[in-house]
Formats: structure tokens, sequence, C-alpha cells
């Protein structure tokens, strides 16, 4: 039989259906409380619209498992990272043809503006080539910008580093 | 009911075989498992208050925001602002959350039924003179330059709060600061970046630009006079005054208009924020009958 780790382990992001909820870095803690498993997981962006989803399909995937009390606890701090996406999660992105994020900044004081277009190196994943541009810091989930690689002029989004 | 056939009656489930609540948000707790203890001396209802201020400006921005939708001039920028208000809707809803925690909901449950969560009942059941949001995120979103100029004015000064804010007592208010930090850089970058290409575009771009900086600045008299609430919350070391926040506010606005090539205009002297106190322009109630209409028509609906 699976542990309670194991199975909440093959649970999927809804909208990164490539990437495990581990993966993403949003499966934070799986432990357990007498008969109850304790489930930790973090929103990547505060309005992320799927963690209702998560919840339930890690309650689902758990219940099938045969563990039949679960509870599945939002932690909002420390905040999400794509720092956190695993190495195997950034593999998983690329060859579904999303760029992944490059480190994120980390500001302790007062965040300095940023006017010029993002530095960013993000390597386009259909033809491999690092010439690519940013479209919109913003594309279909929030966690994601839209680019255009200059090579191939294929359009693609990357995950960007928060 | 261990062994749910899909991820719906799952959810069902979860929530009483009562289906899902019609406007999404009743899936779950935003706060589920988060540890909503009051932290020692601090005065409940304040730090709801103070919640409900700063979810009512997220809230209504958000909802200024959408407005956009399928009206924005390229399908980029639908998104983005789109994005943007997600952001400040999920802030909205934690700070909504935590306000009801602290059993502020105001006069919303006298027509809220049972199973509406507190954050719900907050947003769409308070008529417009219980909401504390500054006018300055009321104010109709007028032309694209106007959206941008009041994204960039009211993404500076929010940002300026949380960064601080990061080091709340109230850890609740805390996370969800630490969290909306990032967010917030990327509205204000993304702000400021377009008011640079407006003021600095063309003759009508530029023109348009100054008469938006001209109509949002009076309202920046609001943003950094502390209310009661928040001088309380100060001393206990929960809230963050706004005043001394002021400097580096106006710096952040003056560099990127300079940068535009718009003229900064005088500032407004401080007063304080009318909308804390409840009291709004004309503009609030359309927002409002807009936001709220469908919870209201139908408050037990589900899908």
């Amino acid at each position: 039989m699976s542990t309670a780790l194991e199975v909440a382990q093959t649970v999927t992001d809804p909208e990164l259906p490539m990437l495990t909820l581990a993966d993403l870095g949003v499966l934070r803690d799986v432990r357990t409380e007498g008969e109850q498993v304790v489930v930790e997981i973090t929103p990547t962006y505060s309005g992320c619209p799927a963690m209702g989803v998560m919840r339930a399909d890690l309650v689902h995937a758990l219940h099938r498992a045969g563990f039949a009390d679960v509870d599945v606890r939002t932690v909002l701090s420390p905040p999400w990272s794509t720092d956190w996406i695993s190495d195997e999660g950034r593999r998983k992105l690329a060859a579904g043809g999303i760029a992944p994020p490059g480190p994120a900044t980390r500001h302790t004081g007062p965040i300095p503006l940023s006017l010029g277009p993002t530095r960013r190196t993000a390597t386009c994943p259909v033809c491999g080539s690092a010439d690519t541009e940013e479209l919109s810091e913003f594309s279909g989930t929030a966690c994601k910008a839209l680019r255009r690689c200059r090579t191939c002029r294929e359009p693609f989004e990357h995950v960007k580093e928060i | 009911m261990a062994h749910e056939e899909t991820v719906y009656d799952a959810l069902d489930h979860a929530h009483g075989g009562e289906g899902q609540w019609a406007f999404g948000t009743g899936f779950d707790d935003p706060l589920a498992g988060v540890d909503t203890t009051i932290p020692d001396g601090v005065d409940a209802a304040d730090l709801g208050a103070y919640c409900l201020m700063l979810g009512d400006d997220a809230l209504v921005l958000c909802q200024r925001l959408t407005e956009w939708a399928t009206r924005a001039p390229e399908l980029e920028e639908e998104v983005a602002i789109a994005n943007c208000g997600l952001d400040l809707l999920g802030q909205a809803r934690l700070l909504l959350a935590r306000a009801g925690s602290c059993g502020v909901l105001g006069r919303s449950r006298q027509h809220a039924t049972d199973s509406i969560p507190d954050e719900d009942a907050l947003a769409y059941f308070r008529d417009p003179d219980e909401f504390v949001n500054h006018q300055l995120v009321e104010a109709d979103g007028g032309d694209f330059a106007q959206t941008m100029v009041r994204l960039l004015v009211a993404s500076t000064a929010r940002l300026a709060l949380f960064v601080r804010l990061r080091e709340s007592r109230d850890p609740v208010v805390s996370a969800i600061a630490a969290k909306g930090v990032p967010e917030l850089t990327y509205h204000r970058d993304h702000a400021a970046r377009w008011v640079l290409r407006l003021g600095d575009g063309t003759a009508e771009s530029h023109r348009r630009a100054q008469a938006a900086v001209d109509a949002v600045w009076p309202l920046t008299a609001d943003l950094f006079t502390a209310t009661d609430v928040e001088r309380r919350l100060v001393e206990q070391g929960v809230a963050v005054d706004p005043a001394p926040t002021r400097d580096e506010v106006r710096d952040v606005l003056t560099m990127v208009l300079e940068r535009a090539t718009l003229t900064v205009p005088a500032w407004p002297a401080d007063r304080p924020s009318p909308g804390r106190a409840g009291e709004h322009t004309d503009e609030l109630a359309p927002l409002l009958a807009t936001l709220q209409g469908l919870a209201r028509e139908h408050p037990a609906a589900t899908w």
C-alpha cells in the first residue's frame, strides 16, 4: 500500500497538468496526525483560482487510496516562489512547451521600480534558441508571461519569476 | 463517503452536499488551516476594520479593472489587466476572510444566508456606506490612460504599505502582505511602463496621459492620513502608518512622470480619507450594483 505522501505526490496541477503539485512546490507537507492525514498546500498567487480544485483532487486521490480522514490546509507563509519548482518540474515544463523560470529576486527593503523591459533569459521550448522576446508579462494564467522566439517565430509561455 | 467518483463529488462532499455556491468562492475557506488566533493585546474589531480597508481597496479596484474585459486596446493588454485584477481579488478575498474571522461583518449578515462564507457576505451584501475603500479606487476608470495612471498610483501606495506590513504582528496580515508584494511589484511596473509609453508617445497619447494625471492627482490627498483604527494598530505593531510612506510614493510617481515627459501637478494637501469613513462619491453605488447584483438576486444559487 502506498503512503499518504506517495499518493499526494501523484496529484497533478489543474492548470499545468504535466506537473505534480509536488513538482510545482505547492505541496508543502503531508503528515499523519492520529488517524487523520494532514496535507498542506500553498497558493502560487493570492488569487489562484485553482486552490479549490487542488484541494478536492488531493482529497479524492487520498480517499481512493483508502485514507478516509483527510484535512487539506492552506499555508500562506512563507509565500510560494518559483524557486520551489523542482528540477524535475522544470524539465517537465520545458518538455510541455513552457519555458521554466530563472532565479527569483528577493528584496528586503523598498522595491526598485523597473521601467525597462524585463531582462530575462528564456530559451524557446520549440527550437531551443536563446533569442526570445517578451510580448507581455501576463499570460493565460497569473504565473506565466508571454514570449516569442525571434528565430522560429513561435509564441510560447514562460513561468515568470516570483 | 470515502470513495467519491469525481472531483465534483469530492467538492460537494466537502461542503455538506450543498453544491457550489454560484460565485465560485464557496469551494473552500481561503484561510482553511491558517491559524487565525488574534495576537495578544490586539483588538479584534480594530484588526477586522483594518483588513476591511485594505480588502475593499483591492476589491473595488479589481472591479474597475475588470470593466476592461472585452474592451482593452489589445488582447495581451486585456489579459494583463485581468491578471492584475485577479491578484487584487485574491488579496481582497484573504483580507475580507480575515475581517470575518475577527467578527467584523457589518450589516452584511442581515442579508446573506448562512451558507455564504464571510468574505462573500462582506463583498456582496454590504451597502455602499459600509465600504471603506479610498475614493481613488472607485472613481470611474475613464479612458485607458486614466486606468493606467490610477493603477500606477494605487499600486505604488499599496506596495509601500505591503512592504512594511510584512513585519505586522498579525501573522495573517503579514502573510497576505508578503504574498502581495511581488504581485503589486508586477502591477506597478506594468502601469509605469504604460504611463511612460503614453506620456512619451504621440501628441494625443501625451494629452490624454496628462489629463489622466490631472484627474487622478487630487485623490492622492486621501492616502497618507491614518484613521483612528490605524493609529491604534500602529502602536500595537499590526498596522502601518501611511504618513511615512508619502515621500517614497511621491518620489516613485514623480520619477515615472518626469521620464514620461508629463507635468507633475501640485500635490494636494493631505486630508483624512472620506472613503475610510464610508463617505463615497456617486460612482461607487453603480459599481457595487454590478458587482453585487447577481449574488443578491440569487443568494442560494448553485451551478
